[in-house]
């Protein structure tokens, strides 16, 4: 059994007429189910355009649930990009292996340099990023990484190619905590069209990776899908009922969604639905009212117009001041990139909005301490506070 | 009855009312709460601490002199993660007692019984003055209490939802068995919800949620305080609710005469 089996369950076309054939009385029964208690069904209500005219109401209701749950705070993490190096050709991404753009694989100088240059920011979780290279950026390249990062960082987590059980299991050993794998699109056709060579051609695969990561005893899963390949809404009702497959299937496991857009980059690459500022906001308020603990993840692909309003609306962790391409922090470089940010602000200048705006940033949310390894704690440094009186 | 100071492991507090550190919106709001609430004994998460400094860090603003710590395991998922998180507090807070919290369910946050038994066992073997957070289990409770744990902590609901004392009528129970301080911990959404909790005959409640994200959070510690209070008052003044057998309103022995 794994989400294979559910997806399989499920017809595209039928979920979207069930989705446009939602009424403002399924909206106001989803309003007003109870917090937690919000059904797949009436997800789809929350995600359906009849449910636009009440934004208002659903952003009210996602804020006070946020905050019930995750107080006036805001986690921060940094993506550090290791490797642009891919074999993968997919249509909308900056690192296809088509693309005529310089290859960089960080060697260990430059992967503890890049770490010290996020640690000066104040970050203190990393989140790793490559493109697919497995046999030069397989499971050995992962573990030396986490190595070096381990003892500078509270929390290492990463989002590169899909793997076996057996390989999360050997990098869980070594200090990873979590793991974020979108599948882009839950639609089979449109996935080929856009993954056209790879190993990223094998939408099972990619589709059973949390499964594989459940099995291994990950403690946090990124789920999400990216916006632009194809119907929002559709893909959206696809994500929540992994959410909830994953939920109850892994119960000891956290998760997070993110729901990027497709930025400008290298490619040429038309959006087939465009997902305004607005679909957005209904997406992170459903997405909330659906599940109360599930993370929700904002990142510098966005503009900083909309983070600075959206990040009460649900939202509980966000990057700052990232950079993109292997190398950008240590040596300023942006060249490489997958993907151009929005939000340039450095991570001081976010923290300092949000401040402003009552909510405290939380830089450390984990030690690795309590992993078995001599980490940041205060343990491995020596470091005491002043004894009781 | 007249009150006697709360005592847990030969350490006395003043205030029944605990709090903790997470969800608030800046140090200097929690450190305002604090003080308002009169609390004494103040719980923080490990994860959340940063032992070798930084911005804003929750240890900055508590005073020693004011507040006896209680680290919290929160966030662990197993005795074996709960115990190094132990050791970590220790070293970094200089201090032996310890909140145990292990929760692997990340949904509900409900605490696991049997790896809480085995870590508060390990760690009371290991020196610690152990408060475990458990579902309101009176079995559970005897036998922490057989381990040797402190106190016993159990939830009048899931954390964080305010939902008050869901689990009232097996806390009547474990008030009425425990032989340590039994301290109500999480649901507790607002001040009557602490007063019921006191008027029932717990020693002691623990209130974060409602705190750091009421619209005020100085003057919602400031009722919760005076909540806390007369609940204790009226437990003492003996309104005798801890028998939970039945009497016959027609004595089965009143045939045996003076």
């Amino acid at each position: 059994m794994s989400f294979c089996d559910i997806v399989s369950g499920l017809s595209w076309e039928g979920v979207m007429s069930s989705i446009s054939e939602k009424t403002a009385q399924d909206v106001e029964r989803a309003l007003a189910r109870p917090s937690g208690r919000v059904t797949l069904e009436d997800f789809q209500a929350l995600i359906s355009p009849a449910a636009e005219p009440y934004l208002e109401q659903m952003a009210g209701l996602s804020h006070a649930r946020t905050v019930e749950r995750f107080g006036y705070t805001q986690q921060f993490y940094a993506p550090v990009y290791l490797s642009n190096v891919c074999s993968n050709v997919c249509t909308y991404c900056g690192f296809s292996a088509t693309n005529q753009i310089p290859r960089k694989i960080l060697n260990d100088q430059e992967i503890s340099d890049e770490l010290d240059a996020v640690k000066a920011l104040g970050m203190d979780h990393v989140l790793f990023v490559t493109g697919e290279a497995n046999l030069r950026v397989g499971v050995p390249y992962f573990k030396n990484a986490f190595n070096i990062a381990r003892d500078r960082f509270s929390s290492i987590s990463m989002e590169v190619q899909p793997m076996d059980q057996e390989a999360y299991e050997a990098l869980i050993e070594v200090g990873l905590s979590a793991v974020l794998v979108y599948q882009e699109t839950y639609n089979r056709e449109t996935y080929a069209a856009h993954h056209l060579k790879g190993m990223k051609r094998d939408f099972d695969y990619r589709l059973e990776t949390p499964d594989r990561l459940g099995r291994a005893g990950i403690k946090k899963i990124g789920l999400g899908a990216l916006y632009g390949l194809d119907e929002w809404r559709v893909d959206t009702y696809y994500v929540a009922a992994h959410l909830r497959y994953m939920e109850q299937t892994y119960w000891k496991t956290k998760y997070s969604l993110s729901f990027p857009r497709i930025r400008p980059h290298e490619g040429e690459f038309e959006p087939k639905s465009v997902m305004t500022d607005r679909d957005l906001v209904q997406l992170i308020c459903a997405y909330r009212l659906l599940s109360p603990e599930v993370d929700l993840s904002l990142s510098t692909r966005e503009h900083e117009v909309f983070r600075d309003h959206a990040y009460k609306l649900g939202i509980t962790t966000m990057s700052a001041g990232s950079k993109t391409n292997p190398g950008g922090y240590a040596v300023d470089a942006q060249t490489l990139e997958q993907f151009e940010i929005s939000d340039e602000r450095s991570p001081a200048e976010v923290a300092a909005m949000l401040r402003a705006g009552g909510y405290e940033v939380v830089w450390k949310d984990w030690d690795s301490t309590y992993d078995g390894f001599p980490g940041v704690g205060a343990l491995n440094r020596g470091q005491r506070f002043p004894a009781p009186v | 009855m007249n009150d006697e100071p709360l005592k847990i492991a030969g350490k006395t507090f003043e205030s029944r009312l605990f709090v903790g550190t997470g969800k608030y919106a800046s140090g200097a709001m929690m450190r305002d709460s604090l003080e308002a609430s009169g609390s004494q004994l103040v719980t923080m998460a490990m994860r959340r601490v940063q032992v070798d400094g930084g911005e804003d860090n929750i240890i900055d603003y508590l005073s020693r002199e004011r507040y006896h710590l209680l680290p919290n395991t929160s966030g662990v998922r197993d005795a074996k993660e709960a115990i190094f998180a132990a050791e970590l507090a220790r070293e970094a807070l200089q201090t032996n007692w310890l909140k145990l919290e292990i929760h692997p369910d990340p949904k509900y946050l409900l605490p696991d019984p049997i790896e809480t038994l085995k870590a508060a066992e390990a760690l009371v073997k290991a020196g610690f003055i152990v408060l475990p957070y458990i579902h309101a289990d009176p079995v559970l409770c005897r036998r922490l209490e057989e381990v040797g744990v402190a106190a016993v902590m159990p939830l009048g609901a899931p954390i964080g939802t305010n939902q008050g004392l869901a689990t009232r009528r097996f806390l009547e129970i474990i008030i009425d068995q425990s032989k340590v301080p039994v301290i109500v911990d999480a649901g507790l959404g607002v001040p009557s919800h602490a007063a019921e909790a006191m008027e029932l005959g717990a020693d002691a409640v623990l209130v974060n949620t409602a705190l750091a994200t009421a619209g005020d959070p100085v003057r919602m510690s400031m009722a919760f305080r005076l909540a806390v209070q007369a609940g204790r008052i009226a437990y003492e003044s003996g309104q005798g609710a801890r028998q939970q057998q039945a009497v016959a309103s027609s004595p089965l022995t009143a045939f045996l005469g003076e």
